[in-house]
């Protein structure tokens, strides 16, 4: 029974039943994977064993694999690894901040989005790791563990320690959030397999539901930590690319040295983030045909948030600029015009039409509604979003103070196998989840059948 | 019988007769169940399995032994760590250098200039400071050898000596070839050498040949000889081509003379001027006041012109050639007729009339006796050209039977080097004393190498009455032999050349000096302390120039053309690996060139203006293409470099590449071009001036660079600069003093902090480094890498920018741009620039801003104002570079100490040969870590630690800087900013507060002195102090 409201639009279309919602979703866990599927896995693993190899050659050999110099110390590894973190951003935003806002439109895309945060921070993660120069040690070096090497301890001024907490912090949070809101999905599961009589299912299942039973008083008690979760995770979503940022805006390198980037950082977080959602949504939608779960509504919804933290990062850009004119700062100065119009033009350009100009496309409402449009302009967003990075990193370093030190950047095939290292992880990591775990949140999306998604047919 | 049933049973089982019991009854000994099977059971296979392989990799963990045999009886004076310095002799065909050897534990690690010579007075260069290194060569012959087979001394003594009796029996002629030989010992071997073998001769020739300057003097003064020069004295310097800074002579004399004329200070408002007229852009040329550009067919045409114009001032006759429209020519003339007596004239031409009418120039204006010395001639360049010539002439023609070179290598640097390599298999004896096998030695029959000069005795006269002694600061590495103990064992005379040498001296010296009334023994010892001898000059003959002028004139107005159009040639010795004879030295190739910053390569330098004309892109990231260079029929393929201040119409090439047999560093690394070399007048001319055509290849090629951008973009917060004319109205000329705005008002950036400074209570490190001193000349990186294992990392690492050096020289051209905010043009540089050099190294920031990112505190402030690094504690995030302003931390990319991938790249960390010229006090570093300057902490600590144990406060000038102490021009000075007597402080003008004496933060009353980015506020520990060009203020 679903009642339609004639001011908003049906969040769940098909006029689902709570059943059709249990067979939709968990189906897929319980079938065989599709050729699709394997193909999918099988060029992802591909690409994470040659980004194993790189990486393996760059840590037995040195860091001298990548294309860096003495002028610029960090390039592809933290372009991606803020890239990254910034795609990990969406998935707490819709569950945590949209959950507090009670924006019920959330609730079938947040559990592949917060999937797709764990993945991101994990691949986000590896680089600090990988661009240590003795990781070996820094792994543990970078955190404040009692040791016996008399008072040597980690210093708290550096932005980079602070990266080391937000972001564990942040994975953490993440995590235990993402699961929580599986338990009750995976007991959905278990009781089908106990039905359907796989005993072998029907264990791990419960093992992993923690043996949810679905009482009322568990259900409140979920809800109510959902809510605490959700709390805690609100500042997280703004602290993790704050502190990120700081890693630039604490430096005395012209360019980075902005007190814009926190906020600017945040929203350029939201904005790729959302468009990786999108990227994924859309694939899963058509594999898993969840056409009636994830509707042109939501991606409308979603390509209207892009917008907004579109146009904030195209605000801050020009912002960079007036201050750098306003601040008469010589060498910053100098720092906006080479990002211009210096050798490393054609990424700032590239940056300014994918993050500035397309997202403002969507103002049409048929672009905005367009499955294919929106595709195509999320892996644009995404593509813009890694270059902003790259320009922030490479060209501020490449010409900072000194012009005797001035020099260029020129990636090796090591710095670009990391970075498809962490793609062949990442959709490895997002296949198996989309294979072995329900994708919508069930439990939350039978809420809103009632409400939302009247539809008699 | 009685049949009996009676049964004997072994024991009970058998008598039970149970089936376990029959199955195994014939079987003698009893089953205990261990299975007869004597293959492995699976699980004993994996218990070994298991052991083996946790055996195996326990094994493995532990580090592989490298052994350190203490002594078992200690020698005398070698105290474990305690370094012991000897005062010794470089000498390199006619280079000199007195120097101070530090050894530890009876190894050589590091070259320090000896300040009681007279000539070199404690300066050095590149090529003296990497000379260590060539000590552990791993190219240096072992031993003797005949062919290609070692051999031992006696049969090679018997068969040489065999041979020489041969060839003089009948009647045939024996040469000794070498260098300049400064050493009156050696060449008194060479004299008995020859007193036993009548057709014998000795034959000089040099690298670089100044035979024109002695023939000139000659025809001058009546006799062969160079004259010395002060450089100190003269007010007003006119260089025509000659590199003293660089190659030129005496190159490190001539620095320390020069920048005694470059300091200026609030007192001291008179500086020397310096006009240059050149072809390439030489380290001379950057640091003059007007430098002109002028090309090598116009190099006599330019001195004959400077002759007319102040013959006409003197009222002498002028000469028939000449040349008009040479800018600042006769601006030059004009200042030089007003200095009088005080100015000085000198040309790096190698042509005899040229050089004649420098003679002329410095004559008419009275300079012999003030700036040209000739009663105190120079010893360092003797060779002779003709003889040489007709060395190599005869040797074609068959006419020698023997041959012995000592120390040189004429295959491979003479003009004649290849016709003189084929004609050797024609003599009957051919022996090089040469400590590599190099070219000549390759191709001798009998290889006898001596020892290393580190390994040697020996005496020089390096300039009338002025002696210097080298000592061994190391027993021979190798089965080397003194090559005049060999010489005088092929005469039949067995010496001991250290006796000879003392002998010598007793007989030659001993009793003009004061020293002697101590008797011989304590005369002796303390030449041997003091490394030099000094005798009074006893020459008083008053030399009068006598040279017939005219004579001079015509030949050139012959020889040189006014308007040459075609290209033309300017070959110059190279400032790292200088003539060649050190090429193997990695120090020396990975030393950037003080101009164009290459390294590792060979390159022609072109004009932008032919680059332009000939289609030759050289790109800011040292991308170009290789051209030929058609010159006298020989063709050369060499990489073009796009120089600003190459003349139109010229290229530059430099000697010193191109060997082939020279060890696994420079082994065909560019081209030979001293076959392009001819004779001109009787001389050897390196300027090719008709000819030439330069052809761009399609070849692409990559140099490698250290500075790829070449201009400051008129930033005045890294360079501060004026001329001197401005500097005498106010001492501040040049300074920028850039102001931040706080709300309502413009503050000095100092004043603005978020933290209240450090407090210093022992000392305050501090360095100032005088940008009007600094020629740029670069023996301070070959110091550092020397005193601080840097690691050498070739020419691809380079090339990826990542050159290890703590210190560096930045060297900026000025543009022709006029308007600041035109970047693009600012980036480009002027056709004949001005140059600046600037030092630069840690910055020891009181405010660091590497220290403060470093997530693991790995670089902390030291309570004396040092910036340290802590290898151990480094993770290598390269946060701290990134946020270093200055640019000069260094990250260890690659492992490079025992790697093979640096094995060429890096013997000192790589063989261990090479290993032993590694500073013990210093910590080589592991990969993945960063590194920089640390102002030599390990001598700062030594120092300390002297004072420590004598109970007294430190004192000024203990403690030097490895840059400080290679810095001949004393450019830089380092010291105790809390000492308000110390040379820093009192340079700097500190004074100090009295409410915070020990601040960090000091008042600077210099005020030349400025710290590079100041408005950033990170308060480096290093000052500059402007440079002031003494132009005048139109040309500014």
């Amino acid at each position: 029974m679903q009642v339609s409201s004639s001011l908003r639009e049906s969040l769940i279309t098909g006029g689902k039943t709570a059943s059709d919602v249990s067979e939709d979703i968990s189906r897929h866990v319980e079938n065989k994977p599709t050729q699709l599927w394997w193909m999918a896995f099988g060029v992802s693993l591909v690409l994470l064993g040659f980004g194993v190899y790189t990486m393996s050659m760059t840590l037995w050999n040195g860091i001298g694999m990548w294309g860096l110099n003495k002028t610029v110390g960090w390039a592809w590894d933290i372009t991606n690894f803020v890239w990254w973190v910034g795609i990990g951003h969406a998935g707490t935003l819709i569950s945590a901040i949209l959950l507090l806002f009670r924006q019920k439109w959330r609730m079938s895309i947040n559990r592949a989005a917060e999937a797709m945060t764990i993945f991101a921070v994990i691949c986000a993660a590896t680089f600090p790791l990988i661009h240590m120069g003795r990781l070996w040690l820094g792994f543990y070096w970078a955190l404040p563990l009692p040791n016996a090497f008399g008072s040597l301890w980690v210093n708290f001024n550096s932005p980079l320690l602070w990266d080391v907490f937000a972001i564990s912090t942040y994975f953490t949070v993440s995590l235990v959030f993402w699961y929580m809101g599986l338990i009750p999905d995976f007991a959905v599961i278990r009781d089908r397999a106990v039905r359907m009589g796989n005993k072998t299912r029907a264990a791990v299942y419960n093992a992993l539901s923690f043996g949810w039973q679905g009482g009322a008083r568990t259900w409140m008690r979920y809800e109510s930590v959902a809510l605490i979760l959700a709390g805690l995770s609100t500042p997280l979503v703004l602290s993790v690319h704050t502190i990120v940022s700081m890693d630039f805006a604490t430096s005395v390198v012209p360019g980075w040295h902005t007190t814009i980037f926190p906020p600017y950082f945040v929203a350029g977080a939201i904005f790729s983030g959302f468009a990786m959602v999108l990227t994924l949504l859309l694939i899963t939608r058509k594999v898993f045909k969840l056409e009636d779960y994830i509707t042109i509504y939501h991606v409308e919804l979603m390509n209207i948030i892009i917008i907004v933290t579109g146009s904030i990062v195209g605000i801050a850009y020009i912002t960079e600029f007036f201050i750098a004119w306003y601040g008469q700062v010589p060498a910053e100065q100098y720092a906006f015009i080479n990002r211009a119009f210096g050798p490393y033009w054609w990424a700032y350009w590239s940056m300014m039409t994918c993050n500035v100009i397309s997202p403002q496309l969507f103002w049409i409402k048929k672009i905005r509604t367009s499955l294919v449009a929106t595709f195509i302009l999320s892996i644009i967003v995404n593509i813009g979003m890694w270059f902003e990075r790259f320009v922030i990193i490479v060209t501020s370093l490449h010409r900072d103070y000194l012009p005797s030190s001035w020099s260029m950047f020129y990636p090796t095939m090591y710095d670009i196998g990391e970075y498809v290292l962490t793609f062949g992880f990442f959709f490895a990591a997002f296949l198996l989840f989309a294979k072995f775990f329900p994708v919508i949140n069930m439990a939350e999306v039978k809420s809103i059948l009632k409400s939302s998604s009247e539809k008699k047919h | 019988m009685n049949e009996t049933k009676k049964t004997y049973w072994k024991g009970i089982q058998q008598l039970k007769n149970d089936p376990a019991f029959v199955k195994h009854a014939d079987k003698e000994f009893v089953d205990l169940g261990v299975e007869a099977d004597p293959r492995h059971t699976r699980r004993d296979f994996l218990k070994m399995m298991g052991f083996t392989v946790a055996a195996a990799s326990l094994a493995a963990c532990e580090a592989p032994i490298r052994k350190a045999i203490p002594y078992v009886n200690k020698p005398v004076d070698v105290d474990p760590s305690i370094p012991n310095y000897y005062a010794s002799t470089y000498v390199n065909g006619g280079d000199y250098c007195s120097i101070v050897v530090k050894t530890r534990e009876g190894r050589p690690i590091k070259i320090d200039g000896n300040s009681l010579s007279s000539i070199t007075q404690g300066g050095t260069n590149a090529q003296v400071e990497a000379s260590v290194m060539s000590l552990y060569d791993n190219y240096r012959l072992r031993g003797p050898k005949k062919g290609n087979d070692s051999a031992s001394w006696e049969d090679i003594d018997k068969e040489v000596t065999a041979k020489l009796a041969e060839v003089a029996a009948a009647g045939g002629q024996i040469r000794i070839v070498s260098n300049t030989i400064l050493s009156p010992s050696t060449k008194a071997t060479i004299d008995r050498f020859k007193a036993k073998y009548p057709t014998a001769s000795h034959v000089q020739y040099d690298q670089v040949s100044y035979y024109g300057m002695l023939k000139a003097n000659e025809a001058s003064f009546g006799k062969q000889f160079i004259p010395s020069y002060d450089f100190s004295k003269a007010k007003l310097i006119v260089s025509v081509g000659a590199d003293f800074l660089g190659t030129w002579l005496s190159p490190i004399e001539f620095t320390k003379q020069y920048s005694t004329t470059r300091k200026i200070s609030e007192k001291n408002r008179n500086m020397s001027r310096h006009y240059q007229f050149e072809t390439n852009l030489t380290l001379t040329g950057a640091n003059a006041d007007y430098r002109t550009m002028i090309r090598p067919s116009q190099q006599g045409l330019v001195v004959a012109q400077l002759y007319n114009l102040i013959a006409a001032k003197a009222g002498n006759t002028t000469l028939s050639a000449g040349i008009d429209k040479v800018s600042n020519l006769e601006k030059a003339a004009d200042e030089l007729w007003s200095n009088r007596g005080n100015s000085l004239v000198v040309c790096g031409s190698n042509d005899k009339d040229v050089q004649l009418l420098v003679n002329g120039i410095n004559s008419m204006l009275g300079n012999y006796g003030s700036t040209v010395l000739p009663n105190k001639a120079s010893n360092f360049r003797q060779g002779n050209d003709e003889q040489m010539a007709a060395f190599i002439a005869d040797a074609e023609a068959s006419k020698i039977g023997a041959v012995i070179f000592y120390n040189c290598n004429p295959v491979y640097d003479h003009p004649m080097g290849t016709k003189l390599g084929a004609a050797l298999k024609n003599m009957s004896l051919t022996v090089s004393t040469s400590y590599t096998e190099d070219e000549t030695s390759s191709l001798s029959e009998y290889k006898t190498p001596d020892h290393h000069y580190l390994e040697s005795w020996n005496d020089f006269e390096p300039k009338a009455n002025s002696y210097s002694l080298s000592q061994p600061a190391i027993t021979p590495i190798f089965k080397s032999r003194q090559a005049q103990e060999s010489l005088m064992m092929w005469a039949g005379e067995k010496i001991d050349y250290f006796s000879f040498v003392k002998n010598n001296w007793k007989n030659w010296y001993y009793g003009k000096a004061e020293s002697s009334i101590l008797g011989f023994q304590a005369f002796w010892d303390k030449c041997l302390y003091d490394g030099v001898l000094e005798l009074g000059s006893p020459d008083t003959t008053s030399y009068s120039f006598a040279g017939d002028v005219s004579a001079a004139a015509a030949s050139i107005g012959a020889n040189y053309k006014a308007n040459n159009t075609g290209f033309e040639i300017a070959i110059y010795e190279s400032y790292g690996v200088g003539n060649g004879s050190q090429a193997n030295n990695p120090l020396l190739q990975e030393l950037p060139d003080p101009i164009t910053k290459a390294v590792w390569d060979h390159y022609a330098t072109i004009s932008q203006k032919d680059a332009a004309a000939l289609g030759v892109d050289n790109d800011a990231e040292g991308r170009t293409q290789l051209i030929n260079i058609v010159a006298g029929g020989k063709t050369i393929k060499l990489p073009a470099l796009v120089q600003p201040g190459q003349a139109p119409g010229t290229i530059g090439v430099a000697l010193g590449y191109g060997r082939t047999k020279v060890g696994k560093v420079a082994e065909n690394l560019g081209q030979n071009v001293y076959p392009m070399v001819a004779l001109l007048n009787g001389s050897l001319n390196y300027n090719i001036t008709s000819g030439v055509t330069p052809t761009p290849t399609d070849e692409a090629y990559q140099l490698a660079q250290t500075q790829i951008h070449q201009t400051y973009m008129g930033r005045s917060n890294v360079i501060q600069e004026s001329v001197l004319s401005e500097f005498k109205k106010d001492p501040q000329a040049g300074r920028e003093f850039t102001k931040i705005s706080k709300w309502e008002e413009k503050v000095d950036p100092a004043t603005v902090s978020l933290w209240k400074g450090h407090d210093y209570n022992n000392h305050h490190w501090g360095m100032a480094i005088d940008l009007n001193s600094c020629t740029g000349c670069g023996a301070c990186i070959v110091a550092c890498n020397v005193e601080n294992n840097v690691a050498l990392v070739g020419k691809q690492e380079v090339i990826n920018r990542r050159e290890m050096h703590w210190l560096r020289i930045d060297r900026y051209y000025s543009s022709d741009a006029t308007d600041i905010n035109n970047y693009e043009a600012l980036e480009h540089a002027a056709e004949n620039p001005e140059v600046v050099f600037q030092p630069m190294l840690c910055q020891h920031c009181n405010n660091a801003p590497c220290e403060t990112v470093c997530p693991v505190a790995a670089t902390t402030h030291s309570t004396e104002g040092l910036n340290q690094m802590t290898y151990n504690r480094c993770i290598g995030t390269r946060y701290c570079a990134n946020n270093c302003p200055y640019k000069v931390r260094r990250f260890n990319w690659f492992k490079y100490h025992d790697n093979q991938q640096f094995y060429e790249a890096n013997p000192s960390m790589n063989t261990d040969l090479g290993r032993m010229v590694l500073n013990p006090d210093v910590t080589v570093r592991s990969r993945g870590v960063m590194e920089k300057c640390s102002f030599c902490v390990q001598r700062i600590q030594s120092g300390k630690l002297t004072a420590k144990k004598e109970k007294r406060k430190l004192k000024d000038g203990e403690v030097i800087t490895a840059c400080q102490a290679s810095c001949t021009s004393g450019a830089i000075v380092f010291g105790d900013m809390n000492d308000s007597e110390s040379q820093i402080s009192q340079l700097l003008q500190i004074t100090r507060d009295e409410k915070r004496p020990n601040s960090s933060d000091k008042n600077i009353g210099n005020p030349r002195a400025y710290r590079v980015l100041e408005e950033i506020g990170v308060k480096p520990n290093i000052f500059y102090l402007t440079k002031i060009k003494n132009k005048d203020k139109t040309n500014a």
